[in-house]
């Protein structure tokens, strides 16, 4: 830049950015794959001027300059084409000449995001590294008394229940007198959470659908998906994979025109149905499906017009008073199934969780709750909430749990937690700390994203543009030149690979405490943490 | 691994007959400690068999405020058998200042009341004692309950036994449980000692029970007092029986099917199937997870054993019409029977439940894929 250029505001520096292209000239070919395949045009190829100076060996005459020009890679600086980390130029690059470091000094671009007093919206998740979840250490190791089992020889039933259960004694009098005994799937307990139709390209959802089909169908495991809110293509409708899939309602209701009227048609019932309240990544916030992703499909599908922004508003606008038209909206859900399906509510972590559970507890419809933390991942959503609301799931569930304990209906209205669950790769872990904690199950979605697909976005504020439509692996994208670089076919069986190896580890993890006759939910005395308030506070073991 | 050891027999006999076949069985146990449970008496208690019968360790004060709170509920002693113990008790035994088993007369404003009622009434009395003594260090209850008295302590059996006199007349019963204590803890409790009692129903168990923590924090959320203690992971045994058979009015054969449910294959092809996979959603609480094998009394005096989900314990049952023991290992059962058809044995599999009824003529085995007698 020159010295006489305008210096803006927000004028930065490439020592600004957060994100740093290293580029070898050496080493490039200038064949431009990288400035093609950015998603965000974060480098344009520039035209640099070097100097080379010519020292005459001859004692008369007088050394030179020459300038030249050369062509290279240049990354912009403006925030608005801030790179974004994800990798991409890395990852076509013929000749390993190109990579994206990231800056260790405050993120400056951060400052400058909100031209036009819009400020920053991203998709993904909370950029904070850590959590609690990994520090669960399991403890109780049977030795001599007990001899553990064998993860690959015994018989292992980690199979899990969602729907409201009736305590035994009421099983009983219901079962003497024919009186309704509500339904209850006996389901996996690692569920893939709500990721809609619209937020994930055609591509994306074909290939979960098929990988759970496959897991049912042929490995005999009932894995769950949800839809998220955005309908459910009207075939799959009317198929009978639909008992695999957990409808999801929010509060755009998006899709359930079409849902309503192919109940006749449907061939079997749906595994559950979860209205949305809240969202571990943007607690209190609507839904968004931003207008750059609402193409024909997804407008079709979802009952709107191409082209424009879906917000989902942050709470369901027929709601008055919130306990009673939660108890109509589940019983109308329930009733629109002939009480034949789940219907549970999903809420973000919240420090009111036990209130809604409270008010769970007396509605006999209520068939579970799922909890989602504050490590939840989101399609779209401003940075503020992703960043800085919600609650974490650890504590969240282990009050919850003992909460139902306290009134004696822990085996009765299931809680599932997601948000955060293996977000550092150790899902299973995870999974089984939150179900010894007291969760009948987990939900999962950036975990299957970045297994299942490759998504390259981290806590570490790398990529996360899901929001626009401009995913760089085709997974968030309703362009087909980008979603046809995911492979349905091959997400599958990535599916498929995630949840066989998942239960392999769980396996392992529950053979050497002894329990393998049913899943060891609540089995807080398994648990062990090195930090003293945290175990305080999960009541469970301090362990240094 | 404890060892564990009952018979039932037509004929009252020697509750020593068990504690000589824990003997037998040494090598299984440490010698930390005996339980004993007896029922269906004989001698003195012949002629008293619905009255209850107060078992228990007290100290000099504790008796007297035993007394005096009986006392003061309106209950009057009926008999008691006096256990003498020379004044320095054996190595590895405490001294203790009364062994009381002690029979009553009901109070007489009990009359009009129904069996339900006083059978929640005598355990709120044992649990309130209980409480009493745990706060002054002066009492342990093991049972207050017609026909049933227990004894336990710390202790080599045989030593224990013989120190007791417990081979005297008096304590002849044709239901005797006992096992031989494998310590697992270093401070011994005597609430953690087998067998447990809850209103007429005991087991004992070896094993650990790793299911323990959330099948004792739904235990504990029901409507029964008498869900406390678990001083011992095996309590909980006791308090499913009981749960299963008092407040959900299922027989024993559903006992196993709260424990160790059918997988969904063999669910589905039962002829209960519809009430079992509905028993199976709502008790999946009480799952067990071993290794385990329970065995147990029941107030109409049989006794049964049921092993885990995968039998990882020893178990046997044998015997002949009349008489037939229940046993950790074969060994303690030649010493006791050796002259039985020993093809007739019977090692219960992970899905058998093996009962001897009252009348002690066969062994019945019921397999969990057998339709169930079911409540109307
Ligand atoms: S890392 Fe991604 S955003 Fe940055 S320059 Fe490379 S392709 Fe573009
Ligand atoms: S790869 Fe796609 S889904 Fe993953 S963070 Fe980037 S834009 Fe989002």
């Amino acid at each position: 830049m020159s010295t006489n250029t305008k210096i803006a505001p927000s004028t930065l520096s490439i020592k600004d950015l957060l994100w740093q292209i290293q580029w070898d000239k050496d080493k490039c070919t200038l064949c431009g794959k990288c400035c093609a395949v950015c998603p965000v045009n974060a480098i344009e190829l520039g035209v640099f001027r070097k100097r080379i100076v010519e020292t005459s060996l001859e004692p008369d005459k007088s050394s030179s300059n020459n300038f030249k020009v050369f062509h290279g890679i240049r990354q912009k600086t403006d925030p608005v084409f801030a790179c974004i980390g994800c990798g991409m130029c890395s990852l076509v690059c013929p000749n390993d000449s190109i990579i994206p470091f990231k800056n260790e000094e405050t993120d400056k671009v951060k400052f400058h995001i909100n031209r036009d007093g819009q400020p920053k919206k991203r998709g993904g998740r909370r950029n904070s590294k850590g959590g609690l979840l990994d520090e669960i250490k399991f403890i109780r190791i049977s030795m001599l008394t007990d001899p553990a089992l064998d993860a690959g020889r015994h018989e292992f039933e980690l199979k899990t229940l969602l729907g409201r259960v009736l305590s035994p004694e009421k099983t009983i009098e219901h079962l003497k007198n024919k009186g309704w005994i509500p339904p209850v799937r006996e389901i996996y307990p690692l569920i893939i959470g709500g990721m809609s139709f619209g937020a994930l390209s055609p591509n994306m959802w074909e290939g979960l659908q098929m990988g759970v089909a496959y897991l049912n169908e042929e490995m005999n495991m009932p894995v769950r998906i949800c839809t998220g809110e955005g309908g459910c293509p009207p075939r799959l409708l009317r198929s009978r994979f639909l008992q695999y899939v957990i409808l999801q309602i929010a509060s755009g209701y998006f899709g359930w025109d079409e849902i309503i009227h192919a109940i006749p048609e449907m061939k079997v019932d749906p595994c559950a149905i979860e209205i949305k309240y809240g969202q571990g990544a943007k607690p209190g916030d609507g839904g968004l499906l931003m207008w750059n992703k609402v193409n024909k499909l997804i407008a079709a599908i979802r009952g709107v017009p191409q082209g424009i922004s879906l917000p989902s508003p942050p709470t369901h606008q027929t709601q008055y008073s919130i306990e009673e038209s939660v108890a109509k909206m589940i019983q109308s859900m329930c009733m629109a199934w002939g009480f034949r399906v789940p219907v549970y509510p999903k809420i973000s972590g919240s420090s009111t969780a036990l209130a809604v559970l409270n008010n769970l507890t007396r509605n006999q419809y209520a068939s579970g709750l799922s909890i989602d933390g504050e490590d939840g991942g989101t399609g779209a959503a401003y940075n503020v909430s992703m960043d800085h609301m919600g609650y974490p799931i650890a504590s969240n569930i282990r009050e919850s749990y003992l909460n139902l304990a306290a009134l004696g209906m822990q085996n009765e209205i299931p809680l599932f937690a997601g948000g955060g669950v293996g977000k550092n790769g150790n899902l299973a872990a995870n999974a089984a700390a939150l179900i010894m904690l007291g969760a009948s199950g987990v939900q999962v979605g950036k975990y299957i994203m970045q297994a299942a697909a490759g998504c390259l976005g981290s806590e570490s504020d790398r990529c996360n543009v899901c929001n626009i439509g401009l995913c760089p692996k085709g997974i968030t994208s309703q362009d087909p030149r980008l979603y046809r670089r995911l492979n349905p076919e091959d997400v599958a069986q990535r599916v498929v690979d995630v949840f066989l190896s998942f239960d392999t580890e769980l396996r392992k993890i529950v053979a050497p405490l002894g329990r393998s006759t049913s899943l060891p939910i609540g089995m807080s005395d398994a648990l062990g943490i090195s930090d003293y308030y945290a175990a305080e506070k999960l009541k469970i073991k301090y362990v240094v | 691994m404890c060892r564990l050891f009952a018979f039932t027999s037509t004929e009252p006999r020697s509750p020593m007959i068990a504690i000589d076949a824990l003997d037998v069985m040494r090598e299984g146990h440490d010698g930390s400690g005996v339980g004993l449970f007896l029922r269906d008496l004989g001698g003195p208690f012949e002629n008293l068999k619905d009255v209850p019968i107060l078992s228990g360790i007290f100290t000099e004060k504790g008796l007297k405020r035993l007394d005096t709170y009986l006392m003061k509920i309106g209950f009057m002693t009926k008999y008691k058998i006096s256990i003498r113990v020379p004044k320095k008790a054996p190595k590895g035994i405490p001294n203790r200042d009364f062994y009381i088993i002690k029979a009553y007369e009901y109070p007489k404003d009990w009359e009009d009341k129904s069996l339900r009622e006083i059978e929640d009434k005598l355990m709120n009395i044992r649990l309130r004692l209980r409480k009493m003594g745990e706060k002054e260090q002066d009492m342990i209850v093991f049972s207050f309950w017609p026909d049933v008295i227990m004894i336990k302590e710390l202790g080599d059996p045989k030593t224990v036994g013989e120190y007791l006199d417990i081979a005297r007349d008096e304590l002849k019963a044709r239901v005797v449980m006992a096992q031989g204590r494998q310590n697992t803890n270093y401070a011994i409790n005597l609430y953690a000692c087998h067998p447990f009692f809850i209103q007429g129903f005991s087991t004992m168990t070896n094993g650990e029970n790793t299911a323990f923590i959330p099948i004792k924090d739904f235990l504990q959320s029901r409507d029964c007092k008498g869900y406390a203690g678990y001083q011992s992971d095996s309590e909980v045994f006791t308090h499913i029986l009981h749960y299963t058979m008092l407040e959900l009015g299922l027989g024993i054969e559903a006992y196993k099917h709260i424990i160790t449910p059918l997988n969904n294959d063999l669910l589905e092809n039962h002829p209960d199937s519809h009430f079992l996979k509905q028993i199976k959603i709502s008790c999946r609480k009480l799952i067990i997870d071993g290794p385990n094998c329970v065995i147990g009394s029941l107030p109409d005096h049989s006794l049964f054993m049921v092993q885990d989900r995968k039998k990882l314990r020893p178990g046997v049952v044998g015997g002949k019409p009349g008489m037939f023991v229940f046993s950790s290992e074969m060994c303690g059962l030649d010493a006791v029977i050796p002259d039985r058809d020993k093809s007739k044995d019977f090692q219960p599999m992970h899905m058998d439940t093996v009962i001897v009824g009252p009348e002690r003529q066969e062994v019945i085995v019921c397999q969990q894929t057998q339709k169930l007698p079911l409540p109307h």
